[in-house]
């Protein structure tokens, strides 16, 4: 059948994918001979020297070259051939891989282009992709050339998939989160891994507000989750107050750094405020590693004060005199109560978050928000205050960074500049972007993918933040509008089954 | 006039750091002018630039060619073309199946692939600095302060980085505004659909952009190891960010705001470091930054923007 | 101010609108040189003049998103209250001297519904009844029953515009003529004293521009406001003004009623070619 499509134009495809692959050796083999080939190593006494790598310069030659034909092949209408030969490739590459990551002694014994099981697997993902690119190439020959309207009917297509899904996958998410602890596969270190991507689901939240709602592109965020962060911990060293008395200060002070930083440049539009945010962003991470008096400079600040549970801290021996959380209730001491305590605190104060932030959409700001977003002139024009507005969302968004700041201390016991770098805030929003923009619940799965993804890796440490990186960018090739984008008007006049499309009357 | 030779030295160092940001944020100058996107990857070429001419160094080594001229033209040309074709793949993998979506897709695959480069280097590389040995060293006595022995120099490196980035500055003028390239760059900077309607081929443009971007990227980055010596695979963030910094602040868009914008801000570092404080400098920059923006919201040299309603 | 008062003293109790010497420059260009006139309450000031004479630029003065090099803007309410425009903050000028406006490229929120589009543009009167967000938080009766005002005022404009069936669609969806229909419910859902509108009819089918016609006299007789249009319509212009101001290279050549202004020879000469083409 894909032979009849592709028969009459055989010649002049596999001309035109020979081509093309001629030219993505000669690419990879620009992309990799020195960055590859040569790996430089630093000797004793300053000097360098390099070793050769050509056998893995020379399979990336004909790999993705091979990748690239059978591609081009598939994308004119030839489905098996390309489906057969580059899925096999990525079965065979991707199981060896796994048996390499599982550490089997069968795997140095496979024929394989590269010793390092994950170079494999990356290799493995490239088969992939031409079989994804073949199989689609068949669908849309199948469904007719895509035409506007037809891409307009599938994006709603799919905002009303996403809008169900949503609903369905909020409920269940929670109720799984609640009860996680509770389960044979709750144990400490999944519990540990999963308040740190529940921390990441906050933050994310949180900025929603910023760049979901509002649109303002913050590229600084952390900052504020550091605000929140130092707060209390110089709450807690010098005035000895606890994790409960500090969190509404530490909240109340992020949101007046918003203020602060958002008054002068709220003005500026789009990528220039992009700009102004991540230097403000780093501006106050090189004070809080320069200003050693207040800050404790690089080291930070330690011995803050852990999350106590209302009074009883999760200590093995409490200072006499005081109970601990485990004598207070008769329990053996174990170090996985304050984990779950924790685990607890962050979802409550997550759900908090995202309450008040459907909540805050409703009200007469948070349709303010959206319409600054979508037209600031037009807003201007009905009287409503660009700055006051914009200046109402930084200073929430940046609340609640500050009461996860402050989380992040109470559950460390330290902090230092090093958890509030650049890449934090890049993390952040692109959780928000990659989520869908103004989805709660696409925000809560991209935390759980963008955070989740490497604490499954750690095993992998070098290509952690690889694959990090990758993922992001193929995720957002996937789906360049979000995981789960739609947008629920804030009330509807016909309930949420509404009418069947209506006609409009011209 | 006692002052007069720390200043002057000062001025130097700051003229040689700002001409390596200009020519980089020419990189993000163009891509910005012409796409309107942030090409948050492209301090991570210029890193990857860095390391290529460093590795074409020491094979010069290897190889016996010692003639330092040969050797420097090398590095050049070789680090030039190889990073180019990085700055190709990035924008082929990574922005051009994004066009025309919305705005914040690209600025995140960007940050994706920012963080993809990085590690990509420090997997093939190792995550050690490299230490390289300076090729060029020593520079002219200009003057010499009467107590103290101050002696003001001007290196040999920073001569060649400075003249460099003139030359370069003045042939790519003539690219834009001479070329056919460069006339097709600046009708897609006005108009992409408009251009590409009088067949203008627009993908092959914003594909010679990333490629011109990231070839400059590649000079930079040469210039840098030869005159600091000391190439990781992190030093791509900090340089973009300030090179970015320095696009804005010039007015972006703007091939002679990037210029001036790095040129400022090279100054402004040296300065505040001589005379204040090293480790605030970054706080400076951006402050400056934060202060030209509220005062001038397109920059120094970026056209007003007449709010059509 | 550099205003002349002599024009202030021929103004009625009905003058809305008081534009005295009204000049804007953008460097060299003068896009406004010395214009004056009177927009009165319960008419229609209608505004026409070749492409380039000056129209939007005046409207953009009148709303605040150009600041008047020189002249004086003063808007009189009813009960004797003054704005003086000219020196009012571009939003202000719609939110405390209810100064509401449409532009000649349709600016809705386009991913917004169509009845979130007219509650956004109730917002000031709600963020009050809110408690500046705090007591809507909480979900205080005074903020509900103000929102479910609100909400009977943009379901009563939905009816009169004919959109009520497609309230909970985006409003971008809507056709051409719908969206401009919208973007006027939208304008006057700000209760403003002072509507002015670019160029309305624009696009519009010659049954769309009957509808419109229809709807801003009604707007007229009903409400207490006057409203301000630039037009290229002519049948829209000549057929529902009551006052006409002709522009021409920014400055203002003739002012009267319709039939004035059809007779006018300068306005002819100008405007409507040597040979008039009704």
């Amino acid at each position: 059948m894909s032979a009849n499509v592709a028969a009459p134009q055989a010649p002049s495809v596999f001309f035109q994918a020979a081509k093309e692959a001629f030219f993505t050796a000669i690419l990879v083999a620009m992309l990799s001979i020195l960055m590859v080939g040569y790996q430089t190593e630093v000797l004793q006494g300053q000097n360098m020297s390099y070793v050769t790598r050509f056998g893995d310069v020379m399979w990336a030659v004909i790999l993705v070259p091979v990748g690239r034909f059978l591609l081009v092949l598939g994308r004119s209408g030839m489905l098996w051939p390309p489906v057969v030969l580059a899925g096999a490739a990525t079965i065979y590459l991707f199981g060896a891989a796994v048996l390499g990551l599982l550490g089997l002694a069968i795997y140095p014994t496979l024929p394989l282009p590269y010793d390092q099981p994950m170079v494999n697997a990356i290799f493995a993902v490239g088969g992939l992709f031409v079989v994804a690119g073949a199989a689609r190439a068949r669908r849309d020959r199948t469904k007719g050339a895509q035409t506007f309207e037809k891409r307009e009917a599938a994006e709603a297509r799919q905002a009303h998939v996403a809008k169900n899904l949503s609903r369905i996958l909020g409920p269940i998410l929670i109720v799984v989160a609640l009860v996680i602890p509770w389960t044979p596969w709750g144990d400490r270190a999944l519990v540990d891994s999963l308040v740190l991507v529940m921390t990441y689901v906050m933050l994310g939240w949180g900025l929603n507000i910023v760049v979901g709602l509002a649109g303002l592109l913050d590229l600084g965020y952390v900052a504020f989750y550091a605000v929140g962060a130092y707060t209390y911990g110089k709450l807690s060293t010098s005035l000895g107050l606890t994790f409960w008395e500090s969190l509404p200060i530490a909240g109340a002070m992020a949101a007046l750094f918003g203020i602060i930083l958002g008054f002068p440049v709220l003005r500026l539009r789009g990528d220039y405020l992009a700009i102004v945010t991540l230097g403000f962003g780093e501006i106050i991470r090189i004070i809080l590693i320069n200003w050693q008096a207040f800050t404790g400079g690089p080291n930070g600040i330690g011995n803050i004060t852990r999350v106590d549970f209302f009074g009883l801290p999760f200590e093995r021996n409490p200072a006499p005199g005081t109970e601990s959380f485990h004598t207070f209730f008769g329990i053996d001491f174990s170090t996985t109560h304050r984990v779950v305590f924790l685990y607890y605190v962050i979802i409550a104060l997550a759900l908090i978050t995202n309450f008040v932030t459907i909540r805050l959409r409703k009200m007469p700001i948070g349709r303010a928000w959206e319409a600054l977003r979508e037209d600031e002139t037009a807003c201007r024009a009905l009287g409503i205050n660009p700055t006051n507005t914009k200046l109402t969302a930084f200073a929430i968004g940046a609340m609640f960074a500050g009461f996860a700041g402050s989380f992040f201390a109470a559950r460390q016991g330290f902090v230092s500049p090093e958890s509030f770098t650049f890449i934090e805030s890049a993390v952040i929003l692109a959780i928000v972007v990659l989520g869908g923009m103004g989805s709660q619940v696409g925000v809560a799965l991209a935390a759980l993918l963008l955070i989740g993804l490497p604490e499954v890796l750690r095993d992998l440490s070098l290509y952690r933040m690889l694959v990090f990186g990758g993922v992001m960018v193929l995720i957002m090739l996937w789906r360049p509008k979000g995981l789960l984008a739609y947008r629920e008007p804030t009330l509807l006049l016909h309930g949420r089954r509404g009418k069947k499309k209506a006609e409009v009357p011209a | 006039m006692d002052w007069f030779p720390y200043f002057l030295q000062q001025l130097i160092n700051g003229l040689t750091l700002g001409s390596i940001y200009g020519l980089i944020a020419i990189g993000y100058t163009m891509v910005y002018g012409i796409i309107g996107m942030v090409n948050f990857a492209h301090g991570d070429v210029y890193m990857i630039g860095a390391f290529q001419a460093m590795i074409v160094l020491l094979l010069c080594g290897t190889l016996g060619i010692s003639w330092i001229p040969l050797q420097l033209l090398l590095m050049l040309v070789v680090a030039m073309v190889l990073t180019a074709a990085y700055g190709w793949t990035v924008e082929r993998i990574a922005y051009r199946p994004l066009r025309g979506t919305q705005r914040l897709a690209p600025l995140i695959t960007a940050i994706g692939m920012s963080i993809f480069l990085q590690n990509y280097v420090q997997l093939v590389q190792g995550p050690r600095p490299k230490p390289v040995e300076s090729l060029i060293s020593g520079g002219i006595p200009v003057m010499t302060r009467a107590e103290g022995g101050f002696v003001v120099t001007l290196g040999y490196m920073q001569i060649i980085i400075v003249l460099l980035t003139v030359a370069l500055m003045a042939g790519f003028t003539l690219v834009i505004t001479r070329t056919s390239l460069g006339r097709a760059q600046r009708a897609c900077e006005q108009d992409m659909k408009m251009a590409s309607l009088l067949g203008v081929n627009v993908d092959r443009t914003i594909s010679m952009t990333f490629v011109m971007g990231a070839g400059l990227a590649a000079i930079a980055g040469s210039m840098v190891t030869l005159y600091y010596g000391n190439n990781d695979f992190y030093m791509g963030f900090l340089a973009g960010i300030k090179a970015f910094t320095a696009a804005v602040l010039g007015g972006i868009g703007s091939l002679p705001g990037a210029m001036l914008g790095g040129i400022l801000l090279g100054l402004i570092e040296a300065m505040w470091s001589a005379y204040f404080s090293a480790e605030y400098k970054d706080v400076a920059a951006f402050g400056v930054l934060v202060l030209v923006l509220i005062f001038r919201p397109t920059g120094l040299l970026g056209r007003p923007e007449v709010e059509k309603v | 101010m550099t205003a002349a008062p002599a024009m202030s003293a021929a103004a009625g109790a009905d003058v809305l609108l008081e534009v005295e010497r009204l000049t804007m420059r953008f460097g060299g260009l003068v896009a406004i040189n010395d214009v004056s006139f009177h927009a009165r309450r319960r008419q229609i000031t209608g505004i026409i003049g070749p492409n380039g004479a000056g129209k939007t630029t005046l409207f953009n003065c009148i709303t605040g998103f150009y600041k008047p090099t020189v002249g004086r803007l003063t808007l009189r309410r009813e009960d004797g209250e003054q704005f003086l425009l000219e020196r009012m903050d571009g939003f202000r000028i719609g939110q405390k001297a209810r100064v509401a406006r449409t532009f000649q490229n349709i600016r809705l929120f386009t991913g917004m519904s169509v009845l979130e589009n007219l509650m956004v543009a109730q917002h000031n009167k709600l963020m009050l009844a809110s408690g500046y967000t705090v007591l809507g938080l909480f979900g205080a009766p005074v903020f509900r029953r103000a929102e479910a005002e609100a909400r009977d005022l943009a379901v009563s404009w939905l009816e009169r515009i004919g959109l009520t069936a497609v309230a909970d669609q985006p409003a971008g969806s809507l056709p051409y003529g719908a969206q401009r229909r919208l973007e006027i419910a939208r304008a006057m859902c700000t209760d403003p004293v002072l509507l002015c509108l670019d160029e309305p009819a624009a696009g519009l089918n010659p049954r769309e521009s009957a509808d419109l016609n229809a709807l801003l006299m009604s707007i007229r007789d009903e409400y207490d406001i006057g409203l301000l249009l630039i037009e290229h319509d002519m049948s829209v212009v000549m057929g529902i003004s009551d006052h006409i101001v002709v522009l021409d290279y920014g400055s203002k050549i003739a002012e009267g009623t319709p039939l004035a202004i059809r007779n006018d020879p300068a306005v002819i000469r100008a405007y409507l070619g040597e040979d008039e083409q009704e």
